[in-house]
């Protein structure tokens, strides 16, 4: 259509009216800060759960009064439930596979030999590592198990190796989660998932209320251009977000030590594009629906994938081809990855720039399609 | 349609300023044609009444007017702006009032018209938001939410805001329905002020005695124009000849009436009738045989009521 052009007047004027709805909603404003909370909170749980005898074969090959007092120290751990204590790896190598057990502790033959020689000797721990959660606390301690239980046993001459780095060795070997996702991984991908679910939901209502509620014929009829509009919707949640975000980090902080390595500052700066991102696809889910039931389900079909192919549910590598390229398209696989570095490999910008550039592409191409779709009649 | 296009050219061409001049519009839904070929020539000024029964298609003219819907055929312009391709221009100096309340219910009264005022940039927003709430008598309740109103006092709020903005031309989509008397009143008093001062307003109503305040009417049915001009034109115009008839029983009257060659149609006014007939000969040959005791007849002046009545159910006839 002919002449008038963007105003950024016209656009505050969406702006300020899309505040007050929000505060006067008080209930949807609630839940956006709710259910962040509320995920950290059962996420957390499971974080900060500290799941103890947890089922556990042995494999013993070397019965000596090292062996058994390694063992009289796995079982006052109380993190260790001996359920087998087999002579041969054959005997209980199927236990981890089913899963009957979580992990499985080999004592070699020439343990205690090796010991008394001095030459740290192996011991060697399997797990099965599919929920890091489960086992973390586990692995800690029987690491430390392995430096000090043995110093009672090392009298005399033997004195001389007690203390760090231990009279044995610990060799730990994780099956099934070979990405090795740790328990901190999942604070960083809530941010992303709170982010995703929240900031969809709530624009896709946004035109699609406006529909509904009859507004909309006003709407039309006065100058304001969709970009002011669409805009103009937008903006007051990318704030919500940014409360979200910041709530997140706190208890990430405070409550679960997740290690924060890398620039939180950079961390913000680089979040407005994955809120920008959720909420162009919201708004444009929200032209397209003719009722706010519709945009809801809308958001579900994009909030599935979303969760279940960008590496918040399973190991990324773990997925077959196809699922890896609908992933890539998604903006929370990116998000994730440049989350995770800035946190926990403490990434700067320029490592960041792989996973930024996607989500932008995405941001241009889905609010353009958001635009174009927005109708400017009433037919 | 023809007809249409005949009825405009009827009508005198001044040399005053067209605000609307557009012809042959025609809007369908599907295969209904609910706006058939419909022209219309309102000059600077004028208070045009828009008028017709439900479902004819008013709303959906209006609508076409600022630019809400697109018409599948008719061209015209709108304050000198084509209708089709300059909506934008249009938009800007339009006040539109729709038919449904349409601002936000949970925002308070002053935050409306604030934001109304925001889109169009009015000039000293906040004194023309504060002089519209006096004027319209709610500055003190002006916390309060829209959603809260009684549907009065939403019609007159949305009055205030379509006028917020001082635009050239109002579009007015039953604005008094629910309103009580007094306030219809100011309500006339203030629309014909601010014609006089030059704004142009098309207002659609189911009210004959607005019908008769305006400076000129259009009557729509089933999409198509069925007659326009000032009140005496479309009464004079309609060739109808009405008797009052008083007396005993005049229900059972009417069943027979009702039904005879001559009689258009026989319509309750109080304690009287109203029976008419577009040819005087025939109707008189119709009546002829009740018109003694204990009935009293009386020929009176076709209303405006009788003209739209009888235009109404002719079209049933013509259009069904
Ligand atoms: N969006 C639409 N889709 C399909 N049909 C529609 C649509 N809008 C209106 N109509 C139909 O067009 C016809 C005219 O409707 P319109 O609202 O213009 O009538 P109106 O003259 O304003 O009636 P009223 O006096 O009741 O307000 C009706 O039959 C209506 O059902
Ligand atoms: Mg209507």
């Amino acid at each position: 259509m002919s002449g008038t052009r963007f105003s950024f007047k016209r656009l505050w004027a969406v702006v300020v009216k899309e505040f007050i709805q929000m505060r006067r909603d008080r209930l949807t404003f609630g839940m956006m800060v709710g259910i962040p909370l509320m995920q950290l909170m059962l996420f957390g749980f499971a974080i900060n759960s500290d799941p103890k005898h947890l089922p556990t074969a042995i494999i013993v090959q070397d019965h000596s009064p090292f062996s058994r007092t390694f063992i009289w120290g796995l079982r006052n751990s109380r993190y260790f439930d001996l359920v087998e204590v087999a002579d041969s790896e054959a005997e209980v190598q199927f236990l981890l596979d089913e899963g009957e057990v979580q992990f499985v502790i080999h004592i070699p033959e020439d343990f205690s030999r090796q010991l008394i020689r001095g030459e740290r000797p192996k011991l060697l721990l399997q797990a099965d590592a599919t929920d890091p959660a489960a086992t973390g606390n586990a692995i800690a301690a029987i690491n430390t198990l392995v430096t000090t239980v043995f110093d009672r046993d090392l009298k005399g001459p033997l004195q001389k190796l007690r203390g760090r780095p231990g009279a044995a060795e610990l060799q730990i070997h994780k099956h099934y989660n070979q990405e090795g996702k740790t328990q901190y991984n999942i604070v960083p991908g809530l941010m992303g998932v709170v982010l995703t679910m929240t900031m969809i939901v709530i624009t896709a209502l946004a035109i699609t209320r406006e529909r509904e509620r009859g507004t909309m014929e006003n709407l039309l009829a006065t100058p304001a251009r969709p970009a002011e509009v669409m805009f103009g919707k937008i903006i007051p949640y990318i704030m919500v977000g940014y409360i979200q975000t910041v709530l997140i980090l706190l208890a990430a902080k405070f409550l679960f030590q997740v290690p924060m390595l890398g620039s939180i500052p950079l961390l913000l700066g680089l979040i407005i594009l994955f809120i920008a991102a959720n909420l162009a696809v919201g708004i444009t889910f929200s032209t397209i629906a003719k009722n706010q039931l519709q945009a809801m389900q809308m958001s579900f079909f994009f909030f599935l994938p979303s969760i279940l192919l960008s590496g918040f549910m399973f190991p990324f590598r773990g997925m077959p081809g196809w699922a890896q390229h609908i992933g890539s398209a998604l903006p929370l696989t990116h998000f994730l990855r440049l989350v995770r570095g800035i946190l926990l490999k403490g990434n700067g910008l320029a490592e960041s720039v792989t996973h930024i550039w996607p989500i932008a592409i995405f941001v241009a191409v889905v609010m353009t399609i958001g635009i174009k779709r927005y109708r400017q009649t009433l037919d | 349609m023809e007809s249409n296009e005949q009825i405009i050219a009827a009508a005198p061409p001044r040399d005053t300023e067209l605000v609307i001049d557009v012809s042959g519009i025609t809007k369908r839904f599907g295969a209904q044609t609910v706006v058939n070929g419909i022209g219309m020539h309102v000059r600077r000024g004028e208070i045009y009444g828009f008028l017709g029964p439900n479902g004819s298609g008013k709303t959906t003219f209006l609508r076409m007017l600022c630019g809400l819907l697109k018409p599948d055929a008719g061209k015209g312009t709108c304050l000198g702006y084509d209708i089709l391709h300059q909506s934008d221009e249009i938009k800007k100096h339009v006040g539109y009032m729709t038919q449904k309340f349409s601002y936000y219910e949970d925002l308070n009264l002053e935050e409306n018209l604030d934001f109304i005022a925001r889109i169009y940039q009015v000039q000293n927003r906040r004194q023309a938001v504060k002089d519209s709430l006096e004027k319209l008598g709610l500055y003190a309740r002006r916390k309060q939410l829209a959603g809260q109103l009684s549907g009065g006092w939403k019609q007159r709020l949305a009055l205030a805001a379509s006028l917020i903005h001082t635009p050239d031309l109002l579009l007015l989509d039953e604005p008094t329905a629910g309103v009580d008397p007094k306030a219809r009143r100011d309500f006339w008093e203030e629309i014909h002020q601010l014609a006089a001062a030059g704004l142009t307003v098309l207002i659609t109503t189911h009210y004959m005695d607005e019908a008769e305040r305006c400076h000129r009417i259009a009557y729509l049915a089933y999409g198509n124009l069925l007659t326009s001009g000032t009140v005496e034109e479309v009464v004079t115009g309609a060739k109808l000849t009405t008797w009052e008839v008083a007396g005993p029983d005049l229900a059972s009257l009417a069943g027979e009436l009702r039904h005879k060659d001559g009689v258009t149609q026989v319509v309750a006014f109080g304690n009287t009738l109203h029976v008419s007939g577009e040819q005087e000969t025939e109707l008189r040959k119709a009546v002829e045989p009740w018109m003694k005791a204990p009935y009293r007849w009386k020929q009176v002046e076709s209303s405006l009521e009788d003209v739209f009545i009888s235009l109404m159910e002719q079209s049933q006839d013509n259009f069904k």
